[in-house]
């Protein structure tokens, strides 16, 4: 598989491993991890749940540090969090004290050098960019669970951070609402340029979304394999060549697995 | 066709004042020992026109508010302090909790020993009443807060004050408000004892009224007074607790 020269990129794991003092003992959540992620590239990291995804995005985020390795963008360590590193989680992060356009404005405020009116501006755009623009006033609670990840979409993108963290974004909606944002992130991703880190357990969304697929098994989490994913965008989660790619990456897990299919979709 | 939901109440309230009258007028109690609503009625309107039962509720009143405002003040950082430093919790957190269970009327004598008949033994009465309650409740609401927002905000470029003032203090808001209103009520539990057990010379409260009442055999005035601090309690309720509960509740999908 082909690595990409340092050079070209931009966000660099190198030995990474993280260990948590859990109350079961020591946990190795990942261990030695050796990423390069370039510059405008979509990675989607795919694995069993507890092969250490949402670790290596906290890491990468600056939420937690590293034992042992480095983790550098564009040459400088990663040690705390940055505007420059978006994270969109997994469950509801969006504040329910807040509006949805407040909640967007909250990363924007925090950003230097625009004016109160370009702040809303941009809010307004990307609000609408996600399909929301009269949804301005609503709480997250008044929102359909599409909706609020459509909002935490659009409240990480607002800040225009130079790589965007996702982690299981999608893990929590009905199959429909999961295909229409498949739609909108390709989109996004086209149109904007953005260097994007997505965390599944969800190989056919991996395949479906990702430049690469990075395959981790767990005990501890390691990187098993990497696959390139050729196909042309826009890709529908229906398309037959890509279940046939995923259906490869399936297999690939399974031979790495003693028990195959466990927490996989 | 609806019934205002207020009407059912006020029928029930009047049936029940009709039938203690009636009952009182019937000659089957003294009604030294139990007034009619009409004797107590005759004694409102009295005091009311000589202005003893407004300069006691205003007297009463502005201690209660002053020690609420000055316990809450000094409660909501120490209950930050005690979420943000594990030090200040084993330490202040621990304490509180411990005065917390000290009912408030406990520290009448201290106040009394320490300050004497005045303003100053009364306010100290009234915010040690609030002050436990409050630490507690900031520092377990503060604890409580999803660790998720915290992270959410983090990535944002939110630290220090900022994360505070914008995420940790809204997201623990219903808990903080539900700390006050508990400090409220010790607070005024701790003012009418203090008010009721101990002449302060600086001023003449609602209390004061009750235990001249008492000296003086009126049951009307004491039965009164009591009314009067009922609704006082009452109302901080209606105008002031609720509307923001009910506000927090609904901007954030709690209620139903
Ligand atoms: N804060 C933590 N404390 C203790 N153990 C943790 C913590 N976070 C993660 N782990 C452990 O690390 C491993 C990887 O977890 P995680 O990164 O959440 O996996 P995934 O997101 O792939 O499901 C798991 O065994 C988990 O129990
Ligand atoms: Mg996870």
């Amino acid at each position: 598989m082909p690595v990409s020269p340092e050079s070209s990129s931009q966000l660099t794991l190198t030995n990474v491993t993280k260990r948590f003092n859990g109350r079961a003992g020591l946990v190795t959540a990942v261990e030695d991890i050796n990423l390069q992620v370039k510059e405008g590239e979509f990675l989607v990291l795919v694995g069993p749940s507890g092969c250490g995804k949402s670790t290596l995005l906290g890491l990468l985020a600056g939420l937690e540090q590293v034992d042992e390795g480095s983790i550098k963008l564009d040459g400088a360590d990663v040690v705390e969090p940055g505007r420059d590193r978006l994270v969109m989680f997994q469950q509801d992060a969006l504040f329910p004290w807040l509006d949805a356009l407040e909640n967007i404005l909250f990363g924007l405020r925090l950003k230097p050098g625009l004016t109160d009116a370009e702040r809303t501006e941009a809010a307004r755009y990307y609000l609408d960019l996600v399909g929301l623009a009269d949804k301005e006033k609503a709480h997250p609670h008044e929102l359909s669970g599409g909706m609020r990840q459509r909002v935490a979409l659009a409240r990480s993108l607002a800040p225009n951070p130079r790589v965007l963290l996702m982690d299981e974004p999608f893990s929590a909606l009905d199959a429909l609402t999961r295909d229409q944002l498949y739609g909108d992130i390709q989109k996004i991703f086209t149109q904007r340029k953005k260097t994007i880190v997505l965390v599944t357990h969800n190989i056919r969304e991996a395949v479906c979304l990702g430049d690469r697929v990075v395959l981790l098994s767990p005990n501890p989490g390691r990187i098993r394999q990497v696959f390139n994913i050729d196909l042309p965008r826009p890709r529908r989660i229906n398309d037959p060549a890509l279940a046939t790619l995923a259906a490869d990456i399936t297999n690939a897990l399974s031979a790495h697995l003693a028990q195959p299919k466990e927490g996989l979709e | 066709m609806k019934t205002p939901r207020a009407l059912v109440p006020i029928a029930i309230g009047l049936l029940i004042l009709g039938g203690w009258e009636w009952f009182v007028r019937s000659g089957r109690v003294d009604d030294v020992l139990v007034p009619a609503p009409t004797q107590i009625g005759e004694w409102f309107w009295s005091s009311l026109r000589d202005g003893t039962l407004a300069s006691a509720t205003w007297v009463t009143m502005r201690r209660l508010m002053l020690g609420f405002v000055i316990g809450a003040a000094i409660g909501i950082p120490i209950g930050a302090l005690c979420a943000r430093s594990s030090l200040a919790r084993d330490t202040i957190g621990i304490l509180s909790l411990g005065l917390q269970t000290l009912p408030s009327v406990c520290w009448v004598p201290v106040a009394i020993i320490a300050f004497g008949q005045n303003e100053a033994a009364v306010l100290f009465v009234v915010v040690m009443g609030t002050v436990w309650a409050v630490v507690i409740a900031v520092q377990e609401s503060v604890l409580s807060v999803q660790p998720l927002y915290l992270r959410a905000a983090m990535t944002m470029g939110s630290r220090g004050w900022h994360l505070w003032t914008h995420v940790i203090f809204p997201a623990a808001l219903p808990g903080i408000i539900s700390g006050l209103k508990q400090g409220w009520a010790f607070a005024w539990r701790s003012l009418m004892a203090a008010e009721i057990f101990v002449v302060i010379l600086s001023g003449f409260g609602l209390g004061s009224l009750l235990h001249a009442g008492r000296e003086l055999l009126r049951m009307d005035q004491v039965v009164g007074v009591m009314l009067v601090v009922v609704g006082v309690g009452l109302l901080a309720d209606l105008i002031f607790f609720s509307p923001i509960e009910r506000w927090l509740r609904r901007s954030r999908g709690l209620e139903r």
